[in-house]
């Protein structure tokens, strides 16, 4: 037929593009593989421990403040313990918190999003007041009660409540309690936006119900407004996590975490200052990546944005 | 000319709840939006739906779809009653194009996915059969074979309304509501989608269910036409009755503002003033009172009833004063 | 508008009954409750003791009938004692609220110089070495530890150089204007540093959409000065939103106080809040957060208000 245009025989497709202006992100492209170093750091807390042959968690009060040393190559901590095995332990933990608070959080956020945004209504009024609710708390205040209640007074036993794993759930749950308000107010406003679209019509013509139309139409289409606010978030709750561990009120020692390994920073100050350096700094890098990759993913995906 | 009725609406009105009230709120909105209208659709038959913009056509377009729930009247299908069942049925026999081409396919399908995505929703058709089915779709459309692997965002406004037509021509349907389907497009364009419409509905007995705010384009395929003011039909013809002898003066307006050669020129309605009212607050009695060059007394009170005109059975206008 | 600003009120009030509550609930969830640290101090307690104190107490009682009778009291100005201060809750709050007050205050009207000045200079050149410059600023501002942050300055300032004095708000026998003053310097400055980087980012968005915009550009074709163009017609524009985001954060303001007072040993808010939930005051953490939530709704509803006041359709709906 005369009235189709010749096509380019061979388009480039939209992930390519994507990664194209990614690219162009010189800060998110050098965040990214700083990511990667961390992590790869992290993880070599195993092979080092064999190496070393040096449990991170063992204390040596013979050994405290102990300078570098070919046994331990950053010193060792106020309790004898090889600085840099708990800072890569450490690191595991705090980066496991970001990730899995992030992900909890989000998928409660996208729930309440996607419901929101699809059904209007009353549904969306009385979730959105939810919402604007969580946004107004006092957000550290807050958690620091949730990281104080007693679990025991919840129901669990004393054997769990006192338990590391106890203090690393604690903080993932809290987290994903009071973070998915951006998530969820983002999906819910291009649920909004999609719905009206007149695909969602046409299929809704044809006999699709809202649980097809969420899963054919409005999640691939939120998908990538939800990947940028998922990374920032992975930032900000790495951020809360060292707050809460720092107060005591996170993961609880022997447990090594970024924050709780400046629990006592008032005393490294004046004693051994590298100590209350390198935590600090790692957590520092890792947020400012992560904000940088998604600051370019965020420039990829929206194709309006001009940054160089 | 024309089969079996598909779809009919008996006196179907649809009116929007605009909020209000509440502790706090404003008075309570109703906004009338579609307001008594009875009309049918029978196979093979293209019926057209032309008012201004506002006068309620989508909305009466959604109600045929599926789209919206009329707040008052009967929905009739197949000569049955609109139950359950029967809209089951219907989804597959009445599909919609849209206007916006650009709006109406999900930038993350490939157009084969867009294409067979009514058997996938309905569960009629297995993968292979969804292809094969796609396949043979585009190229009635009149879009090479490759289009299939391919994402919206790489088609023009005209092959993306192509590629709409084929999704809703995948459950062979027996009617298409189309909405206004080539008021974006470009003039130069648009007349090839109309060519390809046309070309459908000879080749597979559609019907359609023809909306546009341009009478002229309705003059090159339908066999009648209902106009629509204020969510009210004001006149209902066939075609060469409706452009050769307009009954109610808004249509001999409209018809006064087409362009177009050896057409009679109605008297004294050569324009209308002022703009369509609010379907907030619609006019008393006859809703084209404020706006007619012929309205009288009457007219301010009491409400004229769709009915024939003197001497032509199957021309009904809605007007005290009809030609 | 009046209907407006009545029905955002009314929404605030139903949001702080609802909070009250929430925190009410929560804060009986700590460990202990205010008999367990009695009967610790008191081992000879039997249990019908015990049972009698639970009982005058109102212990025994379901959460909903405790909270109400707390609601009435707290209604009518009673807020309880403070347990580790012994004074009324009310009295600890004021200074602390007011020190607060200073230091939010003071770091707030720096954080919001800096940004603006930064977020307009970058805004000036997108993608240029300085906005290169300030983005990094601002990006280390965003994702840098708060408490952190306070440590290395104490490290620096207090500890290597002896610039500032590591903690308190005055030292004794001085706490003259110039005394608070040098106190005062390191937390307000770590609390900007750590704001600023958001606001930035605002301003500079802000700014950079407003110069894009139709009557900017006219009034610069028209050959209105550089300095001029920016200054009058962008600046004003890009305000608005700048401003309504900025009184939306406050919460994170908030948040960002506590850990400078703590770190710094200020006498606020935040560090009441927090020693009195590490001490076991169940009255001051409960005074504190319930007006902390006071606070950030407050300025939400001013924010609100102020845009609904600027943007008139907004506050139609
Ligand atoms: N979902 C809706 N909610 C409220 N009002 C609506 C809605 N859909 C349409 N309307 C109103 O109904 C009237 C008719 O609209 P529509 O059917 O779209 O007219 P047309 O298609 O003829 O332009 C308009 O006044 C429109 O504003
Ligand atoms: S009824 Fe009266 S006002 Fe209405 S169209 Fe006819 S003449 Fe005009
Ligand atoms: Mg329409």
């Amino acid at each position: 037929m005369s009235g189709i245009a010749t096509l380019p025989d061979r388009a480039i497709s939209v992930g390519r593009l994507r990664w194209r202006r990614f690219r162009t992100h010189r800060a998110a492209v050098a965040s990214l593989i700083v990511l990667a170093l961390l992590v790869l750091f992290c993880l070599a807390a195993w092979p080092l421990k064999t190496y070393l042959g040096i449990d991170p968690d063992a204390t040596d009060l013979l050994a405290r403040f102990d300078p570098p040393s070919a046994a331990h190559w950053l010193g060792t901590d106020d309790a004898g313990r090889d600085e840099l095995l708990r800072l890569m332990v450490g690191g595991q933990i705090s980066l496991l918190v970001g990730l899995l608070a992030t992900a909890i959080g989000g998928i409660f956020g996208l729930l309440i999003g996607v419901t929101s945004g699809y059904f209007g209504g009353r549904i969306d009024a009385a979730l959105m007041r939810f919402t604007d609710g969580m946004i107004i708390l006092p957000l550290l205040p807050l958690l620091i009660v949730l990281g104080a209640l007693d679990l025991t007074k919840l129901g669990f036993t004393k054997e769990f409540a006192t338990s590391g794993a106890a203090g690393f759930w604690r903080i993932v749950v809290i987290i994903s309690i009071v973070d998915w308000t951006s998530i969820a107010r983002l999906v819910r406003a291009a649920a909004l936006a999609i719905k009206e679209r007149d695909f969602v019509r046409a299929a809704r013509a044809s006999g699709a119900g809202p649980f097809y139309v969420m899963r054919a139409h409005v999640l691939p289409n939120v998908a990538t407004p939800i990947i940028v606010a998922f990374t920032l978030t992975v930032g900000r709750v790495i951020l809360l996590e060292s707050v809460l561990s720092f107060l005591g009120f996170g993961i609880v020692p022997p447990t090594p975490s970024w924050g709780n390994m400046l629990n006592n920073a008032q005393e490294l100050v004046n004693t051994a200052p590298a100590l209350a350096v390198y935590p600090g700094l790692l957590i520092f890098i890792t947020v400012i990546a992560v904000n940088f990759v998604g600051d370019g993913l965020q420039h990829a995906f929206d194709p309006r944005s001009e940054r160089s | 000319m024309s089969g079996a009725e598909i779809f009919a609406l008996d006196g179907v009105s649809v009116h929007f709840d605009l909020g209000g009230g509440g502790l706090f709120g404003r008075a309570r909105k109703t906004l009338r939006a579609v307001e008594h209208v009875s009309l049918t659709i029978a196979d093979g038959e293209t019926l057209a739906l032309v008012g201004e913009s506002g006068s309620g056509k989508s909305t009466l377009g959604n109600v045929v779809g599926g789209l919206q729930v009329p707040t008052s009247g009967t929905l009739r299908y197949r000569g049955g009653p609109m139950d359950e069942a029967a809209w089951k049925r219907a989804r597959r026999d009445i599909q919609m194009v849209f206007q916006d081409p650009f709006s109406a396919l999900d930038p993350r399908m490939p157009v084969s996915a867009i294409i067979a995505e009514p058997l996938l929703i309905q569960g009629t058709a297995t993968a292979a059969e969804r292809r094969a089915r796609a396949a043979e779709l585009v190229r009635q459309v009149g879009l090479p074979l490759d289009a299939l692997n391919r994402y919206p965002h790489e088609f023009s406004g005209g092959q993306r309304q192509r590629i709409a037509i084929a999704r809703a021509l995948a459950p062979d349907p027996a009617l298409i509501v189309a909405d206004e389907p080539l008021s974006a497009l470009d003039v130069s364009i648009q007349s090839q989608i109309l060519n390809l419409m046309q070309e459908l509905r000879e080749r597979r007995k559609l019907a359609y269910l023809f909306i546009s705010h341009d009478l002229a384009v309705v003059n090159h395929l339908v066999d009648r036409v209902a106009v629509l003011y204020l969510g009210r039909v004001v006149e209902l013809a066939p075609r060469a009755e409706l452009f050769a002898t307009p009954s109610h003066p808004y249509t001999q307006a409209l018809l006064a503002a087409v362009p177009r050669i050896g057409r009679r020129r109605a008297r004294g309605a050569s324009s209308i003033k002022g703009e369509m009212p609010s379907p907030l607050a619609p006019p008393p009695g006859c809703v084209f009172h404020p706006r007619c060059p012929k309205a009288q007394a009457v007219c301010r009170t009491k409400a004229p009833v769709l009915e024939p005109a003197p001497g032509r059975a199957a021309q009904s206008a809605a007007c005290h004063f009809k030609e | 508008m009046t209907r407006f600003i009545l029905r955002r009120l009314m929404q605030a009030l139903i949001v702080l009954l609802v909070m009250s509550f929430v925190i009410y609930g929560l804060i009986g969830l700590m460990p202990g409750d205010p008999l367990d640290i009695m009967i610790a101090s008191n081992p000879g307690a039997t249990p019908e003791v015990v049972a009698h104190l639970r009982a005058i107490y109102g212990l025994d009682q379901p959460l909903m009938l405790r909270y109400w009778h707390w609601l009435i009291s707290a209604l009518m100005g009673d807020f309880g004692f403070s347990r580790i201060h012994s004074q009324p809750t009310l009295e600890v709050l004021g200074p602390a609220l007011l020190q607060t007050c200073k230091l939010l205050l003071a770091s707030f009207v720096v954080s919001v110089v800096l940004s603006f000045v930064l977020g307009i200079v970058a805004a000036l050149r997108p993608g240029g070495i300085v906005d290169s410059f300030i983005s990094l600023f601002a990006f280390a501002g965003i994702s840098v530890p708060v408490f952190w942050l306070a440590l290395m300055m104490i490290l620096v300032f207090a500890v290597n150089l002896h610039w500032f004095p590591a903690s308190g708000m005055a030292n004794i026998g001085d706490g003259g204007f110039m005394d608070q003053a040098r106190h005062l310097i390191m937390p307000v400055t770590t609390l900007a540093l750590a704001n600023t980087g958001g606001f930035i980012r605002y301003v500079r968005a802000s700014m950079i959409e407003t110069l894009r915009m139709d009557h900017v550009r006219t009034a610069r074709a028209k050959g209105a000065g550089e300095g001029r163009v920016v200054l009058i017609h962008a600046f004003r524009n890009a305000l608005i939103p700048v401003v309504t985001v900025i009184a939306l954060n406050f919460g994170t303001l908030f948040s960002g106080a506590l850990l400078t007072e703590t770190m710094f040993a200020q006498p606020g808010m935040g560090k009441m809040i927090y020693d009195s939930i590490l001490g076991n005051d169940f009255n001051l953490a409960l005074t504190g957060l319930l007006f902390a939530t006071v606070v950030t709704l407050l300025s939400n509803l001013l924010a609100d208000l102020a845009y609904g006041w600027l943007d008139p359709r907004i506050a139609v709906r």
